[in-house]
């Protein structure tokens, strides 16, 4: 063997040093680490986008044939829910009006209005209007509107400020998390009978006092309120 | 080739269905194309009368007696149907009408305070003029209600003074 004498490594040596530098045990342990991490961190991202208005259409205008306005009709004229939505008392469904009810005022207001022509030409062809689910719930779930409103909850509670929306839509994110909330604890959401289809109804002070004198009147049981048949069957 | 199995793979993805949330039934007032108008909910055919409903207009047809609760039950629908176009107070300044909408007439007027029940009910019923029928809208037993209600508010325009004796400390 000729050469350096001072290099008492082998040549085999000094290529394995080269290999794995330092910091590659930390470029090893983190990568452990993230072995774990990543997995559960995108797991959570997935579930949290569950709850993004993105999956749950909180906040979406879907578009409608007629841009209908409750703004303009409720806020404005002050109409009431249940002259259009009338079946909300007795039945599951709170019902969509036939064009026979847009026409009590648009046969003789607006008769020319472009926005109207849909409305027009149902009534002329005798078929209804194909307005867009604006609150959809799973066909799992068995919403009662009619329950909802005998019982101290008021429109506004789900469906938001309509009378100042110009176009209809999904207020609330509609998620079985949302729906608990208030069927755990009705009572700070309870309204007196004649307050049900107030346009604006924010809690009064005292609403923790009314609120338990309102589950009696109403006769409320919130010991099964979070029962899984009462949505589900 | 098996990289071209693996570019299908997402294909496989399209399968995935919301059974569950999306069930195959006709939802209410949902689609159906089984029928030309697209609606799933049908109308009875033309012609048709539906059990007990000769029954339900025969009982309708007799006014039932006026009661606080019905008077309350009147209001609340007067309020909700007939308001919007006849006013609070039933002198046919609604909201509506002074958007445009024909006016009224007057609850006050005297053809009006002396029509009979009935013929209130009738136009509730079938409309009159440029009024819509409310048929399909206010029940018979709602009807009589808010009749009854008129009748009130007829009596509140015209009572004389000496039917309310407390009225007068509150006149100006």
């Amino acid at each position: 063997m000729q050469g350096d004498p001072d290099d008492l490594r082998s040549p085999r040596d000094s290529v394995h040093a080269q290999l794995f530098p330092r910091w590659s045990t930390l470029v090893a342990r983190l990568a452990l680490f993230a072995l774990v991490l990543v997995p559960l961190g995108l797991l959570g991202m997935l579930m949290a986008l569950q709850y993004t208005p993105y999956v749950t259409g909180q906040g979406i205008t879907p578009d409608q044939p007629v841009p209908f306005s409750h703004e303009h009709h409720v806020g404005g004229l002050g109409i009431e829910c249940r002259y259009c939505h009338g079946g909300v008392e007795t039945s599951r469904f709170a019902g969509l009006p036939p064009t026979h009810t847009c026409m009590t005022c648009h046969s003789q207001l607006w008769t020319n209005a472009g926005m109207l022509a849909p409305v027009r030409q149902s009534l002329a062809e005798d078929r209804p209007i194909r307005w867009r689910r604006v609150n959809a719930l799973p066909d799992y779930v068995y919403f009662d509107h009619s329950v909802h409103v005998r019982n101290g909850v008021g429109c506004t509670s789900c469906h938001g400020p309509v009378d100042s929306m110009p176009l209809m839509r999904q207020a609330a994110p509609l998620t079985m998390g949302w729906c608990l909330d208030c069927h755990r604890d009705p009572a700070p959401h309870l309204r007196p009978e004649a307050e049900i289809y107030a346009g604006h109804w924010m809690p009064p002070a005292d609403q923790a006092a009314r609120g338990a004198a309102l589950l009696r009147h109403y006769g409320i049981r919130t010991a099964h309120l979070t029962d899984c048949s009462v949505c589900h069957r | 080739m098996r990289r071209a199995a693996i570019l299908l793979l997402p294909l496989a993805l399209v399968a995935c269905r919301q059974e569950m949330a999306q069930q195959r039934r006709l939802d209410t007032e949902g689609r159906s194309s089984l029928w030309p108008d697209g609606a799933a909910a049908r109308l009875p055919p033309a012609g048709t009368v539906a059990r007990g409903a000769l029954a339900r207009e025969a009982a309708a047809a007799t006014p039932p007696a006026v009661t606080p609760a019905l008077l309350a039950r009147g209001q609340e629908r007067y309020g909700i149907f007939c308001a919007p176009c006849h006013g609070p107070v039933g002198d046919g300044d609604g909201m509506v009408p002074r958007r445009g909408f024909p006016r009224p007439p007057s609850y006050h007027s005297v053809r009006l305070r002396a029509a009979p029940a009935p013929y209130f009910f009738r136009v509730i019923t079938q409309g009159y003029g440029v009024m819509y029928g409310y048929a399909a809208r206010v029940a018979p037993a709602d009807r009589w209600a808010i009749i009854a209600y008129i009748r009130a508010l007829q009596l509140a325009q015209s009572a004389p003074l000496a039917a309310v004796p407390d009225a007068r400390e509150h006149l100006p």
